[in-house]
């Protein structure tokens, strides 16, 4: 197969744009696709230079011709016009129909049959698989879940608000860089389940060739066999909001026994976690735990101070709701009441039912969190064990 | 009555239509309504182009500087809207309500009180769209739909104000297209010239004829997707919802059942002028007649059937996704027809390269980058990395920007010396391809390479190795967003007066339009012309 360099038509061009662009010293360029380290990956990429070359030589072929026409069909050159309408005899007629001949090869079978090939490879995500990773998009942070080992946690974006604003210089991995990455043993085919809480969101990673949509009430599923250890970077890629452009994806490829060892610290980790849920908190705690969890996942709408941004996201500050009881006086939930809307979230909002992604100690945090700062003053407290109980 | 008196009365009463404003408001004569609908574009294309140039301000560096994302979200959007609905199909529709009638010998358009309604909807509809901004400014709503111009549920569910409006916008939008394209396809099939039968007819009628067609098809469509949205977002239905047995990607498949038309929608028009174009300034007959207005048919019929090729991500089952490639592929072969047939109309010609000539060259090689750009897109699995990437986006400005535009630009060119009677700058028109062309490729190239290093699309910013590429763009963006300040200044210099235009303006024209006085009288071809047999 011809692998003739796709990136070269594009050197010239680029080396002019790159003396515009001088100033910013973060050079790492790509003409191309990131190198691949999924079997779909260095099938797609193959496939795309492959088609690169048939497009280019197509581009450079006709319009040689129109050029070479341009150049002698003047009128300044005294060329004088033909008057032909259209093909005339079989000659012509077989020289009209040669091109289209051509094309039809091209699409059906010089591109039509590899691509054939690549589609089925795609969507075999069932076939020996390994191991199965779940993934839930949330506006704006990924949910992962391994059936398998029963571990579960939530990626958000861990690039400080200050970096994002120009306050602080921008670190290397600028957007691309989450509090807990997903951890995927390297060899091992990994089936990817993908749904979604609330609006469409891609799952994405550019070295996986892998991108599929997580569609809220139904499964997609996809899948990978990372063939290098490393750290793989995507995003999200489908417009789902406000915070769209700060959903990154973070896979961690490791050996398989480093990938046994994770298991094991995850399972430990969400076992202590657990244990938080049994205790009982003094309000202090709560109020600690639940501004860290606050800022980690409230914060983007409702804002640091709790002013929201009215009317989509409103202020938690001064807020009724907020600021209304906590529960029923036999100790149940009261609709549409505080609790209710963390833990059950709002239709047809981007408030989402937080029960399904956070921990029974960290909504209870919240909560207390919430009632009792902003200049909100209900000065009571929820328990985890009491969060627990109206799950 | 004697109809002889009737004719006269009938034309002594045009002495006494009104002045001024009230002309322009109760007008039926199609190329009052044509100058509407071309001016309304014009001014449309500014404000979309502003739009854009403020998003690409923000996209000039890593980090937010200019706007809160939520903005962001509306510009993008909105700009779409706008360069689509406002800008490129009023302009369409400004060449068909001017030229139609004077091509095919007709003395107006078949529904000339149709025809100012159809106008007169566009402006409140663009009022709606944009509305939304001006409200947040006084605290009401958050601003304007947020969703792209996509509008995919359950996004467009859950946003503000801004959806609603955009809703009615698209419905009265709609309307007014399906009442021009009604008035079209009844000009074209009733009111030609005696003689001119349907394939003698000029290309730019078939090419028009078949958007109207289309049109008619899949405005329905959409209209009866954004009014599902509309009762899923206040009347709780739930055809999008999952959790109500409703299914989001029925969404997607309602919408680009009519938004994959919509792209021949917005080039059809633009092919049916271009062969006229080439002739003229090979000096040559049109190459394949016949074969193009086939190919157009062709191309009809195939958009209305790979539509799903816009959401192959999805997760369609895998003999769908076949059959969506495979068929999406197979547009190559009518739109190579036309490649084909615009090449070979300019070989051995004796070729001039005036403004109208270079853009028609320029709208070949550009249009030729998105065509072949496009067959790589159809591929499955190479989709599943440019899809949702800056390499779509690109894409499709070389289809929209290179093909639409420039193709629309093409056509005033080409044209405007015969609706004004004067001739346009030449000097200032080839400025102005020049510019535009350079400007943007620099634009949009390096969008194929940052959609290629894998830069998601409708991201407000972005990590820091897609930064040079996208300061190139920004650069180019404005290059070309004032570039287009020159085309306006033409345009309207050659309005005011200039050099005389001749009744055949260009040397090598040919059809009933050039037989006319260049203007055209207010009324043309009150006596029907016969087409003779050669």
């Amino acid at each position: 197969m011809t692998t003739l360099n796709p990136r070269t038509p594009a050197k010239l061009f680029a080396g002019t744009g790159l003396m515009l662009a001088a100033g910013s010293a973060l050079a790492d360029y790509t003409w191309n696709f990131p190198k691949p380290v999924t079997p779909i990956g260095r099938d797609t990429l193959s496939m795309h230079n492959q088609f690169m070359v048939i497009i280019t030589v197509l581009f450079v072929v006709v319009f040689a011709i129109m050029v070479y026409s341009m150049i002698k069909h003047r009128k300044s050159n005294g060329a004088a016009p033909a008057r032909f309408s259209g093909p005339a005899g079989a000659l012509q007629w077989f020289w009209v129909l040669v091109p289209f001949g051509i094309l039809l090869f091209i699409d059906f079978v010089l591109m039509g049959i590899p691509a054939f090939h690549a589609v089925i490879d795609m969507e075999d995500t069932r076939t020996k698989a390994d191991m199965v990773l779940k993934v839930t998009g949330l506006q704006w942070k990924w949910k992962y879940e391994y059936p398998d080992s029963g571990i579960q946690f939530v990626s958000t974006l861990a690039t400080p608000r200050e970096q994002i604003e120009g306050k602080e210089a921008k670190g290397e991995h600028y957007l691309l860089e989450v509090d807990n990455e997903v951890v995927l043993p390297v060899g091992k085919k990994v089936r990817i389940l993908l749904t979604s809480t609330d609006v469409i969101h891609t799952w994405w990673v550019p070295q996986f060739g892998v991108k599929r949509d997580a569609i809220p009430g139904f499964l997609r599923e996809t899948w990978v066999r990372i063939e290098e250890p490393g750290v793989y970077r995507g995003q999200c890629a489908e417009l789902c909001g406000k915070d769209h452009g700060f959903m990154p994806v973070v896979v961690r490829a490791v050996p398989e026994a480093e990938y046994a060892a994770w298991v094991d610290k995850k399972k430990a980790e969400m076992a202590a976690a657990a244990a938080g849920g049994e205790k009982t908190w003094t309000k202090d705690e709560l109020i600690a735990a639940g501004k860290a969890a606050y800022e980690k996942n409230c914060a983007a709408c409702h804002q640091p101070e709790g002013q929201g941004l009215p009317p989509a996201f409103p202020a938690l500050a001064g807020s009724k709701i907020v600021n209304g009881p906590l529960l029923s006086p036999e100790g149940k939930l009261i609709p549409d009441s505080h609790v209710d809307r963390v833990m059950n979230g709002k239709t047809g909002t981007a408030m989402q039912a937080f029960k399904a992604t956070l921990s029974d100690a960290d909504i209870a945090a919240i909560i207390t969190y919430e009632r009792n700062s902003f200049g909100n003053t209900k000065g009571d407290m929820i328990q985890p064990a009491q969060i627990k109980a109206l799950r | 009555m004697n109809t002889a008196t009737h004719t006269l009365d009938h034309h002594d009463g045009h002495g006494q239509h009104p002045t001024g404003l009230l002309r322009w408001l109760t007008t039926t004569n199609h190329k009052d309504i044509g100058t509407m609908y071309l001016t309304f574009s014009l001014l449309m294309f500014f404000v979309g182009g502003a739009m854009i140039l403020a998003v690409r301000a923000e996209l000039f560096q890593p980090g937010l500087q200019l706007m809160k994302p939520e903005f962001f979200n509306q510009l993008i959007g909105v700009h779409a809207l706008v360069m689509i609905f406002a800008a490129l199909m009023p302009a369409a529709t400004g060449f068909a309500n001017w030229m139609i009638p004077l091509m095919i010998g007709a003395p107006d358009m078949a529904l000339p009180r149709l025809n100012n309604w159809g106008f007169w909807l566009l402006p409140p509809a663009a009022m709606l769209l944009t509305m939304p901004f001006v409200l947040a400014l006084f605290g009401i709503g958050d601003g304007a739909v947020a969703t792209g111009w996509t509008l995919y549920a359950p996004l467009s569910v859950q946003g503000g104000i801004g959806v609603d409006f955009a809703i009615f916008s698209i419905h009265i939008l709609g309307i007014s297209s399906i009442m021009g394209s009604i008035n079209i396809i009844a000009t074209i099939l009733n009111m030609r010239a005696p003689g001119m039968t349907l394939m003698k007819m000029p290309l730019f009628c078939w090419g028009w004829l078949v958007t109207a067609v289309l049109l008619i098809i899949t405005l329905p469509v959409l209209a009866g997707g954004v009014t599902m949205l509309l009762t899923d977002r206040h009347f709780d239905t739930h055809f999008f919802n999952a959790a109500g047995g409703g299914d989001p990607i029925l969404f997607q498949h309602l919408f680009w059942f009519f938004g994959h038309p919509e792209v021949y929608i917005l080039l059809l028009p633009v092919w049916g002028l271009m062969p006229h174009v080439l002739s003229t300034f090979t000096r040559k007959p049109i190459y394949g007649h016949t074969a193009q207005v086939w190919s157009f048919i062709a191309i009809g019929v195939l958009g209305l059937i790979v539509w799903a090729h816009h959401f192959l991500t999805a997760g369609l089952p895998v003999p769908a996704l076949l059959y969506f490639m495979y068929s999406t592929m197979s547009i190559s072969l009518p739109l190579a027809v036309l490649f084909f047939c615009w090449i070979a109309t300019m070989w051995r010609g004796a070729m001039s390269f005036e403004t109208p000539m270079l853009f028609a060259v320029g709208f070949i090689v550009l249009f030729g980058i998105a065509g072949l750009t496009g067959l790589v897109l159809a591929d499955v699995a190479a989709d599943a990395q440019y899809h949702h990437s800056y390499f779509v986006v690109a894409h499709f400005h070389y289809a929209l920007f290179a093909g639409g535009i420039m193709g629309v630009m093409t056509g005033v060119y080409y044209w405007l010396p015969k609706w004004t009677g004067h001739m346009y700058s030449e000097k200032l028109g080839k400025l102005h391809f020049w510019l535009t062309v350079i400007s943007f490729n620099f634009t949009f190239m390096p969008q194929f390479f940052l959609g290629l290093a894998g830069m998601p699309r409708r991201i407000p910013d972005y990590a820091l190795q897609f930064a040079e590429f996208n300061a190139i763009s920004t650069v180019g963006a404005f290059a070309l967003g004032l570039s287009q300040l020159i085309f306006a200044y033409n345009v309207w210099r050659c309005v005011k007066g200039g050099e005389k235009a001749s009744d055949k303006v260009w040397e090598g024209t040919s059809g009933l339009e050039w037989e006319l006085s260049s203007p055209p009288p207010h009324h043309s071809w009150d006596i029907q012309p016969v087409i003779k047999t050669p």
